[in-house]
């Protein structure tokens, strides 16, 4: 799951925020998606879920856990009184995906909300920091981006006592324990390259304090990666709370997708062809995964341009005048600090150091894996 | 070789911090395991000493002091003992272990390396026709990707086995366990291993597709590729000196994958009733076997440590530059 994109996201050190595309005023620190075929079908998908989860439970034709027969003892079709069957329990399978969105959507959001908090907090600290502090805090989020995440949460939700297993938020957050280290190690790459940029080192000789500069001028031009490592996060919720909920592992009483999926290997759907216990949830899990990963590819081809101009054939490039290898012209989005003399944006470039690598996109370098040992290049090219 | 060394002792640390998750876990998680394992074993027997074996586990009702408890576990864990399986008759849960973990690797280390090469090729020939019919493969492996693997399982079971009938829908061989050692036998579990191998490979391979597609579209644009091309090699030549350079992201993010495949393995496991770790780890888990649980928990950490270190040995094989540091 999600490997693509976190290929890209690794891939996406040290580059800069990338120009509109052509023809498209340039607005200084705003968030413009690129206005591609798979961000509005993700936007759309996205929205159709979120309010899917508000409403959800109010629209379910029934209530989900009424038992509707208790003579037939096995899931039956669907028909027009239920539309999508019931389930061994003689529960509505349409009532029970409509009012079980809200706790999965929930859950994963939660978790990508937390997860994402704590990224910023230790990947944007141990970036700035530098020395002792970011030799640990990397240390640490390495820690727990080699570690198993499902097996460690089976083992922590396994000794959770059942009344504490069906508390959404409470999921969510142990969720995000176990979700945030890869967010952490992109942005404290980002952190880094930015560290030494020009603006940031004015503000520093104009004695802004450390967490002003962070906040105003650091943070701002780590929104789309803070962006698309939330959707990440909430990706990563959604399959990893369906998971623990399939296992059983969340109180089962407690209604979801993972849920329903779990009661559909109870009554053995798979082997007597109850396709409606398990298609239903499983393809809303899906289908709200797929739609978090496309806008997440367009948040993608947003921070590395070079994707984008990889959708078109080369002779459509060339006529969508994409130059040939889509390098940006270099634009800063800038902090809130004025900054008196004008950049000499090339000393970034120019520096050639070699754990930078200075078109986007190339991941060739050993720098792009974020492993401690770079911070060293780093250290030693700041200027006296 | 400092890299390499570096790499193997942060590793080491990790495990380090594996096994003091393990032992903690257990113990801050408010209620009491060892009732919970107890109420769980209604109907059975089970003697002072199980309970005391098991107050132990889990540091309750001891006078022992925390460090005494925790050396003490890694005193056990050297000597291989892992506790007793409460669910098993009360054998040590290394022996159950060791009956899962074959399974295990044979299934997922086969399918992962089939995906692994699969899905790199898949990427590199996108990525070189881009703009062609193949992008079209892309909506495809998000839509996969985004999939529980376990509902992939399904899917492969209602289709292929249940309406098809062409293989085998649920365990890891025929009604006689290990038999002989024969044709018939291997022929038997290899026919029992096509279904979850494939939903595991069609799950994961999405993920190389994608990865490998997108450094691949990039490095496709460096100057050397570009002159490789202008100086007439064959098609092929060009697509091989790029891909060797497009493949090191892959390799070196193949920690973050190799979690989310193992992970998604397991429960594809549990579908197939596959008798691997993640077969035991749902009757573990349903059992309340808290014992058997935090053993292969260790055990499935330590595997992808292993995996990840091999991964640091070939990228640091495959890439000269990483030798040179230091």
């Amino acid at each position: 799951m999600a490997v693509g994109s976190s290929t890209d996201l690794g891939a996406t050190q040290g580059v800069d925020l990338t120009p509109p595309p052509p023809g498209q005023r340039a607005g200084r620190g705003r968030l413009r998606l690129p206005r591609s075929p798979k961000v509005l079908i993700g936007l759309a998908g996205l929205a159709v879920f979120i309010v899917l989860a508000v409403i959800g439970p109010w629209i379910a034709p029934y209530n989900p856990s009424r038992t509707f027969s208790t003579t037939a003892s096995f899931p039956l079709p669907p028909s027009a009184a239920h539309l999508l069957g019931t389930t061994q329990q003689q529960q509505d399978v349409l009532s029970q995906l409509l009012a079980g969105g809200r706790s999965t959507v929930l859950v994963a959001f939660v978790a990508g909300l937390a997860a994402t908090v704590l990224s910023v907090v230790i990947g944007v600290t141990a970036g700035y920091a530098a020395g002792l502090a970011d030799d640990l805090l990397s240390m640490l989020a390495n820690f727990f981006l080699v570690m198993p995440a499902l097996p460690l949460l089976i083992v922590i939700f396994g000794f959770l006592p059942p009344s504490q297993g069906g508390d959404d938020v409470l999921i969510g957050a142990i969720i995000a324990i176990t979700g945030w280290a890869f967010g952490a190690r992109v942005l404290r790459a980002q952190t880094l390259s930015l560290r030494n940029r020009d603006y940031v080192e004015s503000a520093r000789i104009v004695g802004e304090r450390g967490w002003r500069i962070i906040g105003f001028e650091i943070l701002p031009n780590l929104i789309p990666i803070l962006a698309s490592s939330f959707l990440f996060t909430v990706l990563y919720g959604v399959g990893t709370y369906t998971a623990l909920a399939f296992l059983g592992l969340v109180n089962p009483n407690h209604l979801s997708w993972g849920g329903m999926l779990f009661y559909a290997q109870v009554a053995g759907a798979e082997q007597s062809g109850y396709w409606w216990l398990f298609i239903p949830p499983g393809l809303a899990v899906a289908l709200l995964g797929t739609s978090l990963a496309l806008l997440n590819f367009g948040i993608d081809e947003f921070i590395n341009p070079r994707l984008r101009a990889a959708g078109l054939s080369r002779r459509r490039a060339r006529r969508a005048q994409v130059p040939g290898d889509a390098r940006p012209p270099r634009r800063f989005v800038l902090g809130l600090t004025p900054v008196i003399r004008s950049t000499p944006l090339t000393a970034v470039n120019g520096a050639g150091n070699a754990n930078f690598p200075e078109r986007p996109g190339t991941l060739t370098d050993q720098a792009a894996d974020g492993r401690p040992d770079n911070a060293r290049g780093w250290r030693g090219r700041r200027r006296p | 070789m400092y890299v390499i060394s570096r790499r193997i002792g942060f590793y080491i640390l990790t495990a380090i911090a594996a096994v003091t998750v393990d032992f903690f876990i257990p113990r801050v998680i408010p209620g009491n395991p060892v009732e919970a394992v107890l109420s769980h074993m209604q109907g059975q027997a089970f003697t002072k000493q199980t309970v005391h074996a098991l107050q132990l586990q889990f540091g309750s009702n001891t006078t022992e002091g925390l460090w005494g408890q925790y050396t003490h576990f890694w005193n056990n864990l050297f000597h291989g003992n892992l506790g007793i399986s409460t669910s098993n008759g009360m054998v040590p849960v290394t022996t159950v272990i060791r009956g899962a973990l074959p399974w295990t690797l044979g299934l997922i280390g086969t399918a992962t390396v089939i995906s692994f090469i699969l899905g790199t090729l898949l990427g590199v020939l996108v990525a070189w026709r881009r703009g062609t019919w193949l992008d079209t493969l892309l909506p495809a492996t998000t839509f996969f990707q985004a999939a529980p693997y376990f509902f992939l399982a399904f899917l492969a079971i209602d289709l292929f086995a249940i309406k098809l009938g062409w293989f085998p829908p649920e365990r890891a061989y025929g009604q006689l366990d290990f038999p002989a050692f024969d044709w018939s036998y291997i022929s038997d579990v290899l026919d029992h291993a096509v279904l979850p191998a494939l939903t595991i490979v069609v799950a994961s391979a999405a993920g190389w597709i994608v990865g490998m597609r997108n450094v691949m579209v990039t490095t496709m644009d460096e100057d050397y590729v570009l002159i490789a091309q202008a100086k007439g090699l064959p098609k092929r030549r060009v697509i091989w000196y790029a891909a060797r350079n497009a493949i090191l992201p892959s390799i070196s993010s193949f920690s973050l994958a190799i979690g989310f495949v193992v992970s998604g393995a397991l429960l594809t496991e549990i579908v197939f009733s596959y008798p691997g770790l993640g077969y035991i780890l749902l009757n573990a888990v349903q059992e309340a076997d808290y014992a058997l649980l935090q053993g292969i928990f260790l055990v499935i950490t330590l595997a992808v440590l292993v995996a990840n270190l091999a991964a640091d040995f070939v990228y640091v094989f495959l890439d000269p530059r990483t030798r040179q540091e230091a």
